[in-house]
């Protein structure tokens, strides 16, 4: 893999910290997307070029650059209040235990018995870094919007795991993947909107009604 | 492979048809057209001698032929029932309904048939998505909270499966063969691959697929999102998705039991199965809503299968006859459930009590599931559940069998306590009827499915019988 | 002896160039004409001229903070090569020195801002210290990755080492120092987004707020070192942002003024273009470039 692979791995490490520190739900979106994009770019990078990774690579830009963005812009129009609704642990605190998982990703990844040739890249910590990060975002979260950013940092993180396997995974299955990735956040999309609509905050801490009745 | 494929394009015809009808009262007619069609498909393939082509990609195994005939004749009596309900609900638009529905079946389908790993993953998680609109079919803050959680549990669960399948395909990586992801060459490889990876690849695996079915501590979505969804969507949801989560898990099973790894993973499976008796026999005591109950009785029978695949051996062959039996038994109950909250306007087993006399045929066939749901004869579920206690006690593990005997007793009583009031008690006098009553549509099908529960428990057919060893011998492989 | 010579003409002419290129660059953006280059020159000529107004309250620390923090900064200025030539002073550590030297003039502003018992001053001396926690640590972490790049334990064996050839090999980490430290470079100088140089509102700025009860040459003395110690950390981001060498070590004292002007053209064009944080803000922004510090030092240390 070229080392310019690895200098855009950095690239998304830092767009997760920004994601996990921003509280501007605008910014976070477009951060996830410039993180798709150059995800989606990195098989170029890594493999000789061949239709089969042209086709990937073209499917991932437009479903994580363009599609996706497009669908959570949407979501977010129809909502005309804005409010700030800091997450729990607070930015500086979200953005502190990113730096951990960072590191903690990184010491891991150093002690996994990985394939020889893969041992002096970044894509594995990069990979471990970067779900951890979108768990940070899901569980601390309070907004609905930047719950579904944590999901996508998540399959962001699995994606890069993925691009040591390139090979394995079949265009239909990719494609596929990608196809109910995007049917995924369209229907949250929908969902968000519809919980703004009803509880008219996208605050997902206040949907308590459900729960055991003692 | 033609023939399957026309499984899979069949529901998929049918939900573009649904799309394409713009009345709301005829559009749920195209389901039971669907279901006939899919039904009369899967006898005819597995009646039909096994192929000698055989695709590496696409190989209905018995295990797959016992899980579409499970799918296929709960999503039959779904359909029907559904013609009637909707008409009920007539108020509301039903394309969404009709067309997730089908779609979902088509995935299922798909599910039941493949050998690639990544694309078994692609069919569950199409089976996710296309239900999630159909939680929120009654379109009310409660039912908005439920598919937010479905939503977002279930889909971080099964993300981490993709994860887990990455993981099983870099084992290939670092053992130095040519990746793969087909479930024959993975077993074929089993024996070489790096222990590490692959115990990676079963947990998350595990706790991905297991998120999908519900096993405890990753059920928490289960009683909302059963609790909020219609009757028949809570069918499917607990007997043709939570069953698809555990054709998810055999798989990974089969792999890693011709890894010689057998141990990790059934300890690892007794272990979640045990914990989610557990937590299922916990909420089930005082539960008062009936919808929940199934939700948690549901977490009971994902327990099972669990401890089933972590017991092995004869438990095997009771897991396979539980696909069937909990399918359809779920099938009853919910769409009985179903008809109860319509006829009561609640769930609750204080207002909806009494359901004998406001709506006999619905209340009896309740009483009737809830009694075939917790293994009592002849229904089928009483044969699967015998034959996990013979596997405990004879191969070793009498601890988890006295455990499963005694949480299952709980499950039985407390489901029992609200069962009962709800079947018989005194209509609650202050309450204004609602305008439901018991149709043909509506308890015709339920009561089907349980004929079948009733039937095949007292006589196994001989190819139903063979097809269940064989299925039960496929997990056995390599020991 | 000729570079010395160089070294301590530039180190005591150049700070506070900086400052007049800053403020004509955003005086440009603006449409002014603004001041003059040399402005600053003539500012400090006339605090140097006028008498001094010492409040009865202080004590001599408040006397001695300007003088010993203007001390260490020039101190502090004798380890940092300029271009591509060898410092006055250099030892295997020093680099610890350096950031300590830097330090010790703050704890003195602080404590002469302390002194004079101004509720306002304390408030930007806890606002100044608070910040500093921050910063601190990116000076220090960036000078580490690189000392762990060069081998080397002093000032001028790690600044001198950085190329091109380093930057195509760990790119990354570069980067990442080179964001982490400009953001620095703007926060510690008490510029825009971080301070307002030119606010004298209480209640948002941090630095100006400090050196309120100083005047005359003390005041020369504060603004003098301020602009030293904007030098010094510009010569330091220089080292590793652009690591230009040639042969000819006249070329390379040419090339390292023009680039130092070109830095403060940058300044100025940042300071033009953004508005000022919250003051909320400011930490996590900070925060920002410990993480993007700590991050170029697990690329490298892995």
């Amino acid at each position: 893999m070229s080392s310019f692979a690895d200098q855009l791995l950095v690239l998304v490490l830092l767009i997760n910290i920004l994601i996990l520190g921003t509280h501007r739900a605008r910014v976070a979106i477009r951060a996830i997307a410039l993180q798709g994009v150059v995800l989606g770019m990195m098989p170029l990078l890594i493999h000789p070029v061949q239709g089969h990774i042209l086709l990937i690579t073209l499917f991932v830009v437009l479903a994580k650059g363009v599609c996706i963005p497009w669908l959570l812009f949407g979501a977010l129009s129809k909502i005309e209040f804005s409010e700030d609704l800091p997450p729990f642990l607070g930015y500086a605190g979200n953005v502190i235990a990113g730096a951990v998982a960072t590191v903690m990703a990184f010491a891991f990844a150093a002690r996994l018995p990985l394939a020889p040739h893969h041992q002096e890249l970044l894509t594995v910590p990069a990979a471990l870094a970067t779900i951890l990060a979108g768990f940070i975002a899901l569980a601390s979260r309070r907004k609905a919007i930047n719950q579904v950013i944590g999901y996508l940092m998540l399959e962001n993180g699995i994606f890069i795991f993925g691009l040591l396997l390139t090979e394995a995974m079949p265009l239909m299955v990719e494609a596929g993947a990608l196809l109910d990735l995007i049917a995924g956040i369209f229907v949250m999309g929908i969902i968000i909107n519809q919980i703004g609509r009803e509880f008219s905050s996208i605050d997902t801490s206040r949907m308590t009604a459900l729960r055991e009745e003692e | 492979m033609v023939l399957f494929t026309l499984l899979v394009l069949i529901p998929v015809a049918g939900a573009l048809i649904a799309w394409l009808i713009p009345s709301n009262v005829k559009r749920p007619w195209v389901m039971p057209v669907t279901a006939c069609l899919h039904l009369a498909l899967v006898v005819a393939i597995v009646v039909a001698p096994p192929l000698q082509s055989r695709n590496e990609w696409i190989d209905l195994d018995a295990i797959g032929k016992l899980f579409l005939l499970e799918v296929s004749a709960l999503f039959a009596a779904c359909a029907f029932y559904s013609v009637s309900y909707l008409h009920y609900r007539r108020e509301r638009n039903n394309r969404v309904l009709c067309m997730g529905m089908q779609v979902c079946l088509a995935a299922m389908s798909l599910a039941a048939g493949v050998h690639h790993m990544g694309l078994l993953w692609l069919a569950i998680e199409t089976t996710t998505l296309s239900m999630a609109p159909l939680v929120y079919f009654n379109r009310n803050a409660r039912s908005i909270e439920a598919t937010w959680k479905y939503m977002l549990i279930c889909s971080v669960g099964i993300a981490l499966a993709l994860l887990g399948i990455f993981f099983l395909a870099y084992s290939t990586v670092v053992a130095g063969l040519p990746p793969s992801l087909l479930l024959e060459p993975l077993q074929g490889y089993a024996p070489r691959l790096p222990a590490g990876w692959l115990h990676a690849a079963f947990v998350f695996l595990l706790v991905g697929y297991g998120t999908k079915m519900g096993l405890a501590p990753l059920h928490t979505w289960k009683p909302d999102a059963y609790g909020e969804a219609p009757g028949l969507v809570g069918a499917m949801l607990a007997g043709g998705l939570a069953n698809c989560g555990f054709i998810g898990l055999i798989r990974i099973y089969q792999i890693c039991m011709a890894s010689g790894n057998a141990p990790f993973c059934r300890a690892a499976l007794l272990g979640i199965g045990l914990l989610s008796l557990f937590t299922a026999a916990a909420f089930l005591v005082h539960q008062t809503d009936f919808k929940r109950m199934l939700a948690y009785s549901s977490v009971e029978h994902m327990g099972l299968f669990a401890v089933a695949l972590g017991l092995g051996g004869k438990a095997l062959y009771g897991a396979m006859l539980h696909l069937i039996g909990n399918g359809l038994a779920k099938g009853v109950l919910f769409l009985a459930a179903g008809n109860i909250h319509r006829a009561f306007a609640s769930k609750s087993r204080d207002s909806a009590r009494g359901a004998l006399r406001r709506a006999p045929w619905s209340g009896a066939l309740f009483l009737a599931g809830f009694l075939a749901m917790t293994g009592s004869p002849p229904f089928l579920i009483f044969s699967s559940e015998y034959s996990f206690f013979v596997a405990a006690f004879t191969q070793g593990h009498p601890l988890v069998g006295g455990l499963l005997a005694v949480l299952l007793m709980v499950a039985f009583l407390g489901m029992a306590m609200t069962v009962l009031p709800v079947v018989f008690g005194e209509p609650p006098k202050n309450r204004e009827r609602t305008k439901y009553h018991d149709t043909a549509l509506l308890v015709g099908p339920p009561l089907a499915l349980l004929t079948i529960l009733g039937v095949v428990g007292v006589w196994l057919p001989q190819p139903l019988y063979r097809l269940v060893n064989a299925a039960a011998a496929l997990l056995e492989v390599a020991r | 002896m000729i570079d010395l010579l160089i070294h301590l003409v530039l180190i005591i002419l150049i700070p506070p160039l900086l400052p007049g290129v800053i403020n004509r660059t955003k005086a440009a953006f603006a449409g002014r004409t603004g001041a003059p280059l040399l402005q600053p020159y003539y500012d400090l000529y006339r605090l140097l001229r006028k008498g001094t107004v010492f409040s009865r309250t202080t004590t001599w620390v408040f006397r001695a903070g300007p003088i010993v923090t203007l001390a260490a900064t020039l101190a502090a200025a004798l380890f940092i090569p300029l271009g591509n030539h060898a410092p006055p002073l250099s030892f295997n550590g020093d680099m610890i020195l350096f950031v300590y030297l830097l330090a010790l003039g703050r704890f003195f502003t602080t404590v002469a801002a302390l002194d004079t018992g101004s509720s306002f001053e304390g408030m930007g001396a806890a606002r100044e210290v608070t910040f500093s926690c921050l910063a601190e640590p990116v000076v220090l972490i960036t000078l580490l990755v690189l000392s762990r790049l060069s081998g080397s334990l002093s000032l001028a064996g790690i600044l001198t080492h950085s190329s091109t050839t380093l930057w195509l090999a760990s790119g990354a980490s570069l980067i990442l120092l080179v964001a982490g430290l400009f953001m620095v470079l703007l926060a510690e100088n008490c510029r825009i987004p971080f301070d307002d140089p030119t606010t004298h509102l209480e209640l948002t700025m941090i630095h100006e707020v400090l050196v309120l009860d100083h005047s005359g040459p003390a005041f020369g003395m504060i603004t003098y070192g301020a602009a030293l110690k904007l030098s010094i950390l510009s010569a330091l981001f220089l080292h590793v942002a652009l690591p230009l060498r040639n042969a000819d070590p006249y070329l390379d004292w040419l090339v390292f003024v023009i680039s130092m002007i070109l830095l403060a053209v940058a300044i100025g064009v940042v300071e033009s273009c953004m508005a000022r944080l919250r003051m909320t803000r400011v930490p996590q922004m900070l925060l920002a470039a410990c993480v993007m510090a700590a991050f170029a030092m697990i690329l490298v240390v892995r």
